[in-house]
This record gives structure tokens, sequence and C-alpha cells, in this order.
């Protein structure tokens, strides 16, 4: 095979994959006009109204804040709450251990419609409906697994050794997790992180389920296609664009460390 | 500062790992476990440090019982046979942690850490991580940090076993050194007995979970209790055969005999085995006494100085090892001098009878 046709299914490959991202993109810069009435490739008359539209409208940048507060919030409480449930995991035989592992993940297998209704009731029943932290909390039922696994399998990395050597010269166990073991996991952390960051923060029917006005998600603001104004489908492809930001922005951060969890077989 | 050991045994499940062990390790010595992997000798070391509880038993430290002591409050410190450090601390935070731990002074820990490091020659690496240096100097910083807090009982688990040949005997070479002046008592474990003889001090054969020798490396090696200890002290392992002694004659069989040493011809007249090393059955007659033996050649193989040859002789499997290169082809006849001066004889009961 000669050079140019090595280089020819790639390069196709590629095409296909941004083709989608590059056509909401462009239509970002559109007027709704436009889009409805002439195909273009790229924008005839640029406009930055749609992104403007966003930053003032506090209907629009609201839904970004409302989904950042619960996203971060989620990532904390997952990454916290998984990091000495993997520790235990990795580091004591107990009764059950390996059932138990297990079963953490068969709460990644229900959709997570089944968990809506539940949910929406007893959040209602106790007042934390339309809160931050309701949505937060059910991420958790998805998150708090997927960290877990992840970090199990860092933390298998480590060789018990470490944590004796510890012992050995003096360490208490909190002194030992916090200055040694935690640094020398850091890459799985960073992993873990990005996981339960991505899953909540693309998450839609629960974030949207579990809130009306205070904590409405980004995600569900863009569902909404027609305003009073008509189409708005120029805003809604510069909403969708601002959405893909953060994801792409984390992933720069942790594209190292992907790769190690994947050699770990636990991403 | 000795470290004594009272009927302490340890199982896992059903799996037996030590059985009921007594055994008083000497204080301010060398003291080598030997044994092959699988032994027992890291359960061992892990009942000694505290790392692990014995199932049954009491181990005592200079006179006073420490069996539900934790690590953290002994004066203990471990090398591992992996070369574990902390891989997000640099080399002088490995060494100065425990001290750190320990509250010593600042200028004080430096003054340990650099006087510990230029021991091991580890100066010029101080402000690096573990990660980027070699092998042999990621296991000088977890010797490093073993000596640094003086601790008066300092275990070693095989920690050349992953380090390369030049390395090894380099390290090998500092190791008795390096412990001479710190008064703590040394447990060093190996599978090789050469390492055994090499270090001195005391030995310590371990096998299948039991101890079955304990005292200076050289007698050990010399005069083992039984077949057991003569078999774990032995590389290439140790050659035997079931005898049989009639009158003042050891008969291997019906045409090849000789006289038992003038201490043991008073002995009982039954089957004994009979076992000498292998660089006592030699290709060449030598001056002492020796019997001539004719034996099949399975598998020779030369070294730069030696030739160790695997011969079939009368049905047993020995080993011979000789000075020179010496050629030999796969089932050659080839006749073998074994010198009776050096044999030892055990019983039925594998006990090493007096001579």
């Amino acid at each position: 095979m000669n050079r140019s046709a090595k280089w020819l299914v790639p390069t196709f490959y590629i095409l296909f994959l941004m083709l989608p991202i590059y056509w909401l993109v462009s239509m970002s810069f559109k007027t709704t006009n436009e889009i409805l009435g002439v195909f273009s490739l790229w924008p005839q008359e640029f406009t930055l109204e749609n992104y403007r539209k966003i930053f003032t409208d506090p209907t629009w940048y609201n839904g970004y804040i409302n989904s950042l507060i619960y996203v971060v919030i989620n990532t904390v409480i997952s990454v916290a709450v998984a990091l000495p449930a993997a520790y235990a995991f990795s580091r004591y035989r107990f009764l059950g251990d390996k059932h138990l592992f297990f079963w953490l993940l068969t709460n990644r297998m229900a959709p997570p419609a089944v968990f809506a209704l539940p949910f929406f009731q007893l959040y209602s029943a106790t007042g934390l409906f339309d809160t931050h932290i309701a949505v937060a909390l059910a991420h958790c039922l998805f998150n708090i697994p997927l960290a877990v696994w992840i970090l199990e399998g860092f933390m298998s990395g480590v060789p018990k050794e470490l944590d004796e050597t510890a012992y050995l010269d003096g360490y208490s166990f909190w002194r030992f997790f916090i200055r040694i073991f935690i640094p020398t996991i850091a890459a799985g952390i960073g992993v873990a992180m990005f996981f339960c960051f991505m899953y909540s923060w693309v998450e839609l029917l629960l974030a949207k389920t579990l809130t009306s006005v205070n904590a409405k998600p980004i995600a569900a603001t863009m569902t909404r296609t027609a305003s009073t104004s008509g189409y708005e489908l120029g805003l809604l492809a510069a909403a969708g664009t601002l959405t893909i930001i953060p994801g792409a922005f984390v992933i720069y951060f942790v594209r190292n460390y992907i790769a190690r969890g994947f050699a770990l077989g636990r991403v | 500062m000795a470290i004594e050991l009272k009927g302490v045994s340890k199982k896992v499940g059903a799996d037996t790992h030590i059985y009921p062990t007594d055994l008083r390790l000497e204080k301010d010595a060398f003291n080598v476990l030997l044994g092959t992997t699988l032994s027992g000798k890291t359960t061992l070391l892990r009942l000694m440090a505290g790392l692990e509880p014995p199932g049954e038993g009491e181990i005592w430290f200079n006179g006073e019982n420490v069996t539900g002591v934790p690590v953290q409050k002994r004066s203990v410190s471990m090398v591992y046979q992996q070369f574990i450090n902390y891989p997000n601390f640099t080399v002088y935070d490995n060494i100065a942690s425990p001290l750190k731990v320990q509250g010593v002074s600042k200028s004080e820990t430096r003054q340990r850490v650099e006087a510990m490091a230029s021991l091991l020659k580890l100066d010029p690496f101080l402000g690096r991580h573990p990660a980027e240096l070699s092998g042999g100097q990621q296991q000088r910083i977890a010797i490093a940090r073993a000596l640094v807090k003086n601790s008066s009982l300092v275990l070693l688990d095989e920690p050349l076993a992953n380090l390369d040949y030049k390395l090894r005997e380099e390290l090998r070479d500092e190791m008795p050194k390096l412990f001479a002046d710190s008064g703590a008592t040394v447990v060093y474990t190996t599978t090789e007995p050469l390492e055994a003889l090499m270090l001195g001090g005391f030995t310590a054969t371990l096998h299948e979970g039991a101890v079955s020798q304990y005292g200076p490396t050289t007698s050990c090696y010399r005069n083992p209790l039984n077949l057991i200890s003569a078999k774990v002290f032995s590389d290439p392992p140790i050659n035997t055969a079931q005898v049989d002694k009639r009158g003042d004659r050891f008969y291997l069989d019906d045409t090849v005999s000789w006289i038992a040493p003038a201490k043991i011809r008073g002995l009982r007249d039954q089957t004994y085995t009979v076992g000498f090393r292998p660089h006592h059955l030699t290709l060449n007659d030598q001056k002492s006494e020796t019997v001539q033996i004719q034996g099949t050649v399975e598998v020779a193989e030369l070294s730069g100085s030696e030739t160790v040859v695997h011969l079939n002789v009368r049905g047993n499997n020995w080993v011979s090892e000789s000075s020179g290169i010496h050629p030999f082809d796969i089932g050659q006849q080839t006749d073998v001098y074994m010198q009776i001066a050096h044999c030892m004889y055990f019983d039925q009961d594998q006990m090493m009878v007096q001579n």
C-alpha cells in the first residue's frame, strides 16, 4: 500500500467524527434564518448574537452555573467516599468482599430511568426537590461504584509493603494515607474525578426530573427548542458548543492518566 | 538485644505457614534465614516485625514480650525484596521520613541523613525522586531509611534478589560493614547458601515452615544437624545415597564399599543415608582417600573454570563439581572419585550421626 492510501482511512474516520461537531459550531455563528433558509457550509452572516444572549440571559447562564454546582458537589462526594472504600477493597480480605465489590457494579447496570420515580418521591417528601444537592446525591448512586472500581485498580497497583514501610517508620494510618498514599495514587484520583465529572455533566434524565427552576441544569434548558420568538436553532447550537467545552477542558488535563486507567482495565 | 520466638506458629486458613518454632536470634549479630522459596522466611520476618500476629506463641525482644505491640511502637525497620520507597518524596525526604515522624530536630535530621547518604553513596541524588534512579540505588535508599533511625531490629527480606549480578555482589560485600557498628540485631533472608556463607554471622536453616538448625554459619555448613539442613545448605544440591553398614564397612552395593571412619565404626549395622557435597565428588583422583565409582553422564555444564556433571551412579542422581574444563557427551561412562573423609552419615530419622 502506498503512503497516501495509508492516511486515507484515518482521515475519513476523523472527518466523519468531527463533522457533527463542526456543524454545531458553524450553526452557533449563524442566524436562525440562515440555518432554516439556506444550506451553507460556513456562516454567510457571521454573528456572535447567540453567545451574547446566553451570557446575558439568566435563564441560560444559570443553567451552566447550576450544572457546575451539582457536578462539583457530586465529584467531591463520590471521590471522598470512594477513597476509603477502595482502600478497604484493595487491602483487606473480609467476608463477602468479592460479592460486595461486584454488587457495586450492578448499580450501574440499571438505567437511570428506573431510579427517577423513587428519587422524585423521596426528595419531594424530604424537601430536597429542586436543590443542587439532590441531583448530586442522585448521581452518587452511579458515580461512587465507578470511582471505587477505578481507585481500587490504582490502589492495588501500589504494593502493600509501602503501607507497611510507613507503619514501620512510625506513621499512623491517617498520616500515611494523606501524606503518602493519596499522592502516590494521584493519577487514579484524577481519572476517577474525570469520570464522575463526565457522567454527572452529561446525565439528563435524573437532573431534569429532580429539578424545576432553582437547580435546572443546562441540558434541561437546551431541550426547550421553541420559545416565544419561535425556533432558536442558532442559540441552541451556541449552548451546545459551550456545553462541550468543560468536558474537552477536563479531558485535556487527565489525558495522560486515562491511558493508565484503560491499561488497568477499570475504565 | 536478642529477639526470641517462643512457640510461635502461623496458619493461614488450612495452610500451616510456620510450625511451632522456638528460636533465639543472637544480639548485635548478622543472622541469616536460609531456605527455599515458600519455606516461610518472609512469614517469619513479618512475625518478628509485628506486621502479622502469630497464631500461637509469643515474641520477646530485649526481655520484653512484644507480641501485641503495634509496629509503630516497636524499634523495627525492614527492607523488602521489591524496592519500596515513597514515590512522591525526594531521596532526602525518603531517608528523613522516619526521623520526621519521630520529631527529630531539622539540623540533626540533616546531619544524620547526609551521613547515611554518603555511607550508601547516595549523596549526588538527594534531590531526585526514587523512580529516576536505578534499581540498586533505589534499594540503597530503602536500606538507608532502615538504618537512619537506629532501630534495634533490622529485617532484610531478600534485599538483593531483584538486583542484577554485579550490583548484588557489590552490595552484598558492603552489607555486613553497614550493620557492623549499628548495634542492631540484623535478620537477613536468602535462598542462596553461598550468600549465607559470604555474609557470615549466624544462620538458621528453614524448610517447609520449620527451623531445622540455628548456629554460627560455618558450623551449620560443616555440621548439619540433619539431612534437611544439609540439603537446604548446599548448592548445587547435596548428593545422597542409601548405604548398608556391615561390620566396619559401608556398602553402596555389593561391589562398592569403603571403610567407616573410626568414630562411627561402632554404630549399629543398618541402612544409613550418606551425604556429600558435589565438590567432594570429582572427576580426577584426589590426594585424600577416595572411592572410585563409574557413572553415566546425564548433563554436563561447563562454566568458565568449573565443570558440573549430573550423573547416574547405581540408580542415584549425583552431581559432581570439579575445577577445570572437561567436555562430556551425554550417555558417556566416566569414573568419579568420592572423597570419603567428607561424607556425612544420617540415621533412619535423618539425624546426622556423630563423627
